[in-house]
């Protein structure tokens, strides 16, 4: 019979129509019929949809307990890595006689800059760190009314503390305190630590 | 004077660049005899970026990410292909867990894209929203997925040469066994809506017919030569991977118009289906990437593959997708070539529209099944 | 199916006299005058049937060559790929187009010539593909200036 398939299909369409109100679900759990596939439409800005914990957005710098206690040591390796070049590193810091400046036993960099407009969010950096100094953020609400200068994050607007990183990422910050903890040394002999000026 | 005398005037239009239809930023220079197209001009590369020259001034590794954006809705098999290329120059063996994950991955990306493309065709002939909707609704659990794996949706950049970048998380396995499972019910659902559906069956037989001579002759791949009735599955016929493990059937179609070309689509995703089903019964424990893979993925300019040359291809949702990469010894590709299956299928467009109306040119283009990331590169 | 390379390259000089192949690891390089008669005799004979062109490209090599690579594939008898390569002479690169042979190069041609100035001799229509009819040079060519190399984007001062 001709139309045999048009009219099955509509059947489906209004079985899926009835089973977006709950008295067509009623009627359809009454009448014995599938009650229908939903996915429910997140409300965005009222509610937000639950991402998956390793659900990535623009890197960040890590720092324990103090920002100026970054881990990042100014290596470079990130910025050379980085697929579309946004990484831009300044340093690592040295005082006038050229010998590298030192906070913590580390050296740090001088600026550290990430072109968000370029980022594509690939993780590269994050890979090839040696130092678990740079980690995904997961916030994606940072539009800005600019074009130049605001997407452009220095230092200051990346580094974010290591409790931050435990309490978005769980089992990814787990993994890398307990690989950090494996490789300290024994305790670092005693030193003064030289204030940045930056920081 | 008569009708058959009168002079027409042959009729030159544009449908694109900026064109629902088109799919992206493509354009078809048609010229009409009345409604019928007489003569048919592909135009492509507003979206070109020169991706290969990219690719040459960077690592192996750090090409990954760019792949994922090659054909935007199959990041995951993109990156298995480069992956599969990678290894054969540089000798990489990859560990079993991350070939079952890749494999998983890699299937799950086809339903991901056979959805797609069976609701976007729909829309090209003109059933707006609800076949796409239908079909997106199930595409957004499988990118859940991906997310839950990878940390994104569709920029996925997850695979590696050895394995996966990271194994899947907790819990991710059952959660997949689940949407794997309910998968054919959408799939019996979505065939009640349209295979038998009268309309569609009138608007998409004998349209855009591809013999399958000119099918093997042209370099058509993919679903587009299987629905020409051409036994081309590179999953069988090179059997890279552990594909050879997996018990599943290539579908044929026979007469080679859009609707073989929507339902070989339909019949792949059973078999997909199958696949996963056996590959998430069988996952072994392990590491998900093998060593010299993982040292590779920590640092990329170590990497230094012998000099040499390997033509590394997967059968990607879109067809034959070939990674032609020429090493010079050094970290840096020499030469970093892409096959690209939407692109090299296209060269059929004019052969399929003559003599056909222009409606029709909008769903044939929509039948092959093209992504302008890739078509452009 | 062929055991190995140097048995092919007998059965091609034996097959079409006058033609010389050579064998260099597991490539076939043509020369370019009888590109076209290896090609065919390739994709016609029964015995080798390769009758799909998998992949066509261009390698630069600097200062002298550019090589043309040719991926071919039997759909008949399911064995290859098979690497063809012919070697032109970078100042000049001019090789005869196998669109007649294999549908599927015409594309691909386009794409070599767009992007590396590989003119194919008899294609039906050979333009730019992906860049503009305008565009100067050839992009992928080793010798390419880039314009701008500076990506970090300072905007305006």
């Amino acid at each position: 019979m001709v139309g045999r398939g048009v009219l099955k299909g509509m059947w489906l369409v209004l079985r899926e129509f009835l089973s977006t109100y709950p008295l067509g679900r009623m009627v359809l759990r009454v009448t014995g019929q599938p009650a229908g596939n939903r996915l429910v439409t997140v409300q965005y800005p009222d509610e937000k949809q639950q991402h998956a914990e390793r659900f990535r957005y623009f890197p960040f710098l890590v720092y324990d307990q103090t920002p100026d206690n970054l881990r990042c040591v100014a290596c470079k390796i990130c910025e050379q890595e980085c697929p579309p070049q946004c990484i831009h590193i300044v340093g690592p810091a040295k005082d006038e006689q050229g010998r590298p400046l030192k906070v913590h036993g580390r050296t740090y960099p001088v600026e550290f800059d990430i072109d968000t407009s370029i980022c594509m969010s690939c993780r590269i950096c994050v890979d090839v760190c040696p130092f678990d100094a740079i980690e995904m953020d997961n916030q994606y609400e940072m539009s800005s009314t600019e074009r130049f200068g605001e997407m452009a994050f220095n230092k200051e607007k990346l580094l974010k503390s290591n409790e931050y990183f435990q309490q978005i990422k769980p089992t990814e910050a787990s993994v890398v305190d307990q690989r950090l903890e494996a490789k300290k040394p024994k305790p670092a002999p005693t030193q003064p630590p030289t204030p940045p000026s930056a920081a | 004077m008569s009708a058959t005398t009168a002079e027409t005037q042959l009729l030159e239009i544009n449908l694109g660049p900026q064109h629902p239809s088109t799919h992206g930023v493509f354009r078809m220079i048609a010229t009409l005899d009345g409604e019928t197209i007489v003569k048919l001009k592909p135009v492509m590369g507003y979206l070109h970026r020169n991706h290969e020259q990219i690719g040459e001034g960077i690592t192996y590794v750090a090409s990954f990410p760019f792949t994922d954006r090659l054909d935007y809705f199959n990041a995951m098999s993109n990156n298995f292909g480069l992956a599969l290329a990678i290894e054969k120059l540089g000798g990489i063996q990859a560990s079993e867990r991350g070939e079952y994950v890749r494999v998983i991955m890699a299937e799950l990306t086809r339903l991901v894209n056979h959805v797609a493309v069976t609701g976007f065709l729909l829309n090209d002939m003109g059933a707006f929203g609800t076949p796409l909707l239908y079909a997106f609704r199930e595409r957004e659990r499988i990118l859940d997925l991906f997310e839950a794996a990878s940390g994104s949706r569709m920029m996925c950049n997850y695979v590696r040469p050895g394995g996966v970048r990271e194994d899947v998380p907790v819990q991710w396995l059952e959660r997949a066994r689940e949407i794997v499972n309910n998968f054919p019910i959408f799939l019996d659902e979505f065939e009640t809506l349209l295979t038998e559906n009268e309309i569609i069956q009138q608007r998409a037989k004998h349209v855009g017919v591809l013999p399958k001579t000119l099918a093997v002759n042209a370099s058509i791949t993919g679903p587009m030569a299987r629905a020409s009735g051409v036994n081309y599955d590179i999953r069988k016929v090179d059997g890279y991977s552990i594909y050879p493990k997996f018990a599943f059937k290539v579908p044929l179609g026979s007469v080679g118009d859009v609707y073989d070309r929507y339902y070989v689509r339909i019949l792949e995703m059973r078999e997909s289906v199958k696949i996963l089903q056996q590959a998430l019964k069988d996952i072994p424990g392990g590491p998900a990437i093998s060593p010299k893979g993982q040292a590779i993925s920590k640092a990329p300019r170590t990497f230094k593959p012998p000099k040499g040359e390997a033509y590394g291809r997967v059968e990607s949702p879109k067809g034959e997708l070939g990674f032609y990469l020429v090493s010079d010894g050094s970290s840096q590709p020499y030469r970093y070539h892409i096959r690209a299956p939407s692109f090299i299928n296209l060269t059929v467009l004019e052969d399929m529209c003559l003599g056909q109306k222009v409606a029709d040119a909008i769903i044939i283009l929509g039948s092959i099944d093209i992504v302008l990331g890739e078509v452009d590169r | 199916m062929w055991a190995s390379l140097d048995e092919l390259k007998s059965v091609l000089e034996q097959q079409l006299p006058g033609v010389t192949v050579t064998v260099e690891g597991a490539v076939l390089y043509v020369e370019p005058k009888n590109l076209v008669s290896v090609c065919r005799y390739l994709k016609d004979s029964e015995r080798f049937r390769l009758d799909y062109l998998a992949n066509l490209t261009a390698v630069d090599y600097p200062p002298e060559r550019i090589e043309v690579v040719y991926h071919v594939y039997s759909m008949d008898k399911k064995h290859g790929p098979l690497p063809l390569k012919v070697r032109l002479p970078r100042a000049e690169p001019k090789v005869a187009s196998v669109t007649p042979i294999w549908r599927g190069a015409e594309f691909q041609e386009r794409e070599a010539y767009d992007l590396y100035g590989v003119i194919f001799e008899g294609h039906p229509d050979l333009r730019r593909i992906l860049l503009w009819d305008g565009f100067q040079g050839h992009p992928m060519r080793k010798d390419y200036v880039v314009e701008d190399q500076n990506v970090l984007e300072g905007g305006p001062a």
